[in-house]
């Protein structure tokens, strides 16, 4: 399996701080990667610095085979689409679903905008009805979906996921990584996922990444990370709390 | 009984007529850790804004009985409802980026909580706000006392609106989602902050979330709420015997670290739950 993204001592610098401090990681195609750490440890910067979101880095980054500079071609923005936190930050309040979806299409000069913003919809299991209505008329999970059409319009390889379901009710969440999933079935895509929640990344993603103080400290088998098989007292610590919290009380007796 | 609530219901209009946001909600909440867990629109902000009468304009709220520490809510005046705001009750909200004054630092937003409600000098209140701060476990008080919002981290922007929270030494604490906005490590810390200065000032706490493992961990009691209504309430240590559907649902759909599933499992909403 041929790798989709290889990243290469990256560095990035917010002025005088270094946020990521020689990043390295690849990611096959078809694979899922998780990045997890804690707020400040450069996870959200690694993935902005991958999707062109921030122009101020250096190291070797390549996706599906080229090279990545601070200005990318429209073909890469086709190709590399992401998914926020927010989705009542991330679509805008004053656009319908259908202009939210047919933006990306237009802008990559696709044909057929009716049918694929139909099929679109499909896709994330949207009503047809919700195409012309505004974000502040869907709830957050329908947003959050719309965020995913919105994504996979282009038909992207890579998509980028920056916490996708930490702003979300847990039964919405649960229905979200299921789709989450299902699309990567069905389109081949590779996923980055970006999140704090350790059981969301090892649920979706086979490979780990545990970043601290901008640095990757531990590259770890979800399986490894369950059984516990894990290497640096950063990453024991953060599972550690992440089993404590997540039984309900009582069960550990 | 800090808070005594019987039969509330808060309603909103609609184009349609009025519609039921909280529907025959009843509590009781002593020197206890109270947990309210449910999804975005259960309900759960409204029942607990309802005992600060901190509701939006267009809410109507009716309840048999609504009092807190013996006081009529309901029929309490303005007067009365200040002195319960902020003083004998605290307010934690969600996202200190929002509730945090950002052109205050962190130590006038602390005095001016401690002298609106006890009096005193400026000097006694900036000594206080330095006290609160060192109480919510901040290292070096003096810096954060000079900073501004902008200038904390989430977590330490918590611990301030913690710290101000306290300063009228309330009776009883209302965190509504307090660490949701906060990442795994810090939320831990943030909810074992609260759950201790709960229990060293004997306060009464009501701990909205929607995450239910977590919420059993910090709580004595859990209230679990659906469409408006408290489906179940259970002991915290009894979450495992959960009889609703919708409790069961919720503890069922989260992903695990240590039992994997192939797929999550994905709520089935029944219809008869609404009645």
């Amino acid at each position: 399996m041929a790798d989709m993204i290889e990243v290469n001592d990256l560095i990035v610098r917010f002025g005088e701080v270094q946020a990521v401090k020689g990043v390295s990681f690849r990611v096959g195609t078809g694979e899922n990667f998780g990045l997890v750490g804690e707020s400040g440890s450069g996870k959200s910067t690694v993935l902005r610095a991958l999707s062109g979101l921030n122009p101020d880095w250096s190291g070797d980054m390549v996706i599906a085979g080229q090279g990545l500079t601070p200005h990318r071609s429209r073909d890469f923005y086709r190709r590399v689409q992401m998914v926020f936190q927010d989705p009542y930050g991330s679509l805008h309040p004053r656009q319908t679903i259908d202009r939210i979806l047919s933006e990306p299409l237009l802008v990559h000069g696709m044909r057929d905008v009716d049918q694929r913003i139909a099929r679109g919809l499909n896709e994330v299991a949207l009503p047809q009805t919700a195409r012309f209505r505004y974000p502040h008329q869907l709830s957050g999970g329908q947003r959050q979906r719309v965020a995913i059409a919105r994504a996979l319009m282009s038909e992207p390889e890579v998509v980028l996921l920056d916490e996708p379901t930490s702003a979300l009710d847990v039964s919405v969440q649960a229905e979200v990584l299921n789709l989450l999933a299902d699309l990567q079935q069905a389109r081949g895509l590779t996923y980055v996922l970006v999140s704090h929640n350790l059981a969301v990344v090892a649920h979706l993603c086979k490979r780990i990444a545990v970043m601290q103080g901008g640095q990757i400290v531990e590259t770890i088998t979800a399986e490894d990370l369950r059984a516990g098989r894990t290497k640096h007292p950063h990453t024991a610590a953060l599972r550690e709390l992440s089993v404590e919290l997540e039984e309900p009380e009582g069960t550990a007796a | 009984m800090l808070v005594e609530i019987r039969n509330l219901r808060v309603q909103f209009p609609t184009a349609t007529g009025l519609s039921d946001a909280v529907r025959d909600v009843s509590l009781t909440l002593g020197q206890e850790k109270l947990g309210i867990v449910g999804e975005s629109g259960s309900g759960k902000s409204l029942t607990a804004r309802s005992i600060m009468r901190l509701l939006p304009g267009n809410a109507r709220i009716s309840a048999d009985r609504l009092a807190f520490d013996g006081i009529d809510l309901l029929r309490a005046d303005e007067a009365t409802l200040r002195k319960i705001r902020g003083g004998r009750a605290g307010l934690i909200m969600q996202d200190p980026k929002y509730s945090l004054n950002p052109v205050m630092t962190a130590g006038a937003q602390i005095a001016e909580a401690w002298r609106v409600h006890r009096g005193g000098s400026r000097k006694a209140a900036g000594q206080a706000a330095l006290d609160l701060l060192t109480q919510v476990q901040i290292r070096d008080p003096e810096r954060v006392a000079r900073a501004y919002p902008h200038e904390l981290s989430g977590g330490m922007g918590q611990r301030v609106m913690i710290a101000m929270m306290l300063a009228p030494d309330p009776e009883l604490l209302i965190a509504d989602e307090p660490t949701s906005a906060l990442d795994a490590t810090v939320q831990a810390e943030i909810l074992r902050l609260i759950e201790d200065l709960v229990s060293r000032r004997g306060m009464g706490l009501i701990l909205i979330s929607h995450d239910l493992p977590l919420v059993s961990h910090f709580c004595d009691r859990v209230a679990v709420m659906y469409a408006g209504r408290i489906v179940e309430e259970l002991a915290a240590n009894e979450l495992t015997r959960a009889k609703h559907p919708y409790t069961r649902g919720l503890l069922d759909c989260l992903p695990s670290l240590t039992h994997p599933q192939a797929r999550l499992k994905v709520m089935q909403r029944d219809p008869s739950w609404l009645t």
